[in-house]
């Protein structure tokens, strides 16, 4: 049985409420995990941990690999990133990737360093709900 | 001073659980900083608890780089839950269990519990009594730091591990 929207998010929060130590009411859709909750790097490898752990079973692991949450060394790529910001090539790179966040704000901006901020609570779950929808087929 | 927490490995099922006993002593220089003699208030001297965690990060730490022969740069990444219940004084023996919860390429999650023996004069009196938790995250930091450089050496398990490691009896 498939699992409701309501149903990933309460699991989503448990988790970032362990993972980060912080009270349910800061957990709110659009919280991001870096500048609001305070995640930092090694957070996200235990969030990781936890939402296949929270999502999975013996009969059906829920296996997140290493850059599918957030793509890895895209900063050493000239054709995604220059002088700091995204390209259009980049951005396209990103969307494609990345299908749990929204860009449409960020397109303006495109700046790399913040680029960490765009992973909210609803972007989690939005990546969650996305890999169990195509993981039931 | 050397930088080891824990006197002993007691039990190594590999992968799933390491023991491992420390003995508190009034020997131990830091004990008599923590808590001092301020004015009429005698001196207190507890274990600090960071030191505990360091204790439980070293068990679970053997545990973690057992797993690939201490190939592996292991390194404490997260303390993700430390509760302790009771004061740890002089002379008392702790005993750190650690249990893998899991472990992959990036890291390891681990849980432990950590028990002092009671003291108890009267006959069976003396029990392990549970004081505390902790729960840890490893990261196999060359596997997550790509980019930065480190010494091609194992820095984590160094001269200090072999110590404990070979006087653990547990090598074949």
């Amino acid at each position: 049985m498939l699992m409701t929207k309501d149903d990933i998010f309460g699991k989503v929060s448990e988790v970032l409420e362990e993972a980060l130590g912080c009270d349910d009411d800061e957990i709110t859709p659009n919280a991001s995990l870096v500048a609001d909750l305070g995640a930092e790097s090694i957070d996200f490898l235990d969030i990781v941990f936890r939402l296949e752990k929270a999502f999975g079973t013996p009969e059906k692991p829920f296996k997140i690999d290493q850059g599918e949450l957030f793509p890895e060394n895209v900063m050493d790529n000239a054709d995604w990133v220059q002088d700091g910001k995204f390209t259009d090539s980049g951005m396209d790179m990103l969307r494609e990737r990345m299908p749990h966040i929204d860009f449409t704000a960020f397109d303006s901006d495109r700046e790399v360093m913040k680029v960490g901020d765009l992973i909210t609570v609803q972007s989690l779950a939005t990546f969650v709900s996305l890999k169990l929808e195509a993981e039931a087929g | 001073m050397r930088w080891m927490w824990i006197d002993r490995i007691v039990e190594h099922d590999p992968g799933v659980q390491l023991v491992a006993i420390k003995n508190t002593s009034l020997a131990e220089e830091h004990l008599h900083d923590h808590l001092p003699a301020r004015g009429d208030t005698p001196a207190i001297p507890v274990m600090p608890a960071s030191l505990i965690v360091e204790g439980m990060a070293q068990t679970s730490g053997i545990m973690v780089g057992a797993v690939n022969d201490f190939q592996e740069k292991v390194v404490l990444a997260k303390v993700s839950k430390a509760e302790f219940a009771a004061d740890i004084l002089p002379g008392m023996t702790l005993r750190y269990t650690a249990t893998m919860d899991r472990i992959d390429a990036a890291g390891a999650v681990t849980r432990g519990t950590v028990e002092a023996r009671t003291n108890d004069p009267n006959p069976g009196g003396d029990v392990w009594q549970q004081i505390g938790r902790i729960n840890l995250m490893f990261s196999h930091v060359d596997q997550n730091m790509a980019g930065l450089e480190f010494p091609e050496e194992n820095f984590v398990f160094g001269e200090n591990f072999k110590a404990i490691w070979g006087a653990s009896g547990l090598v074949v």
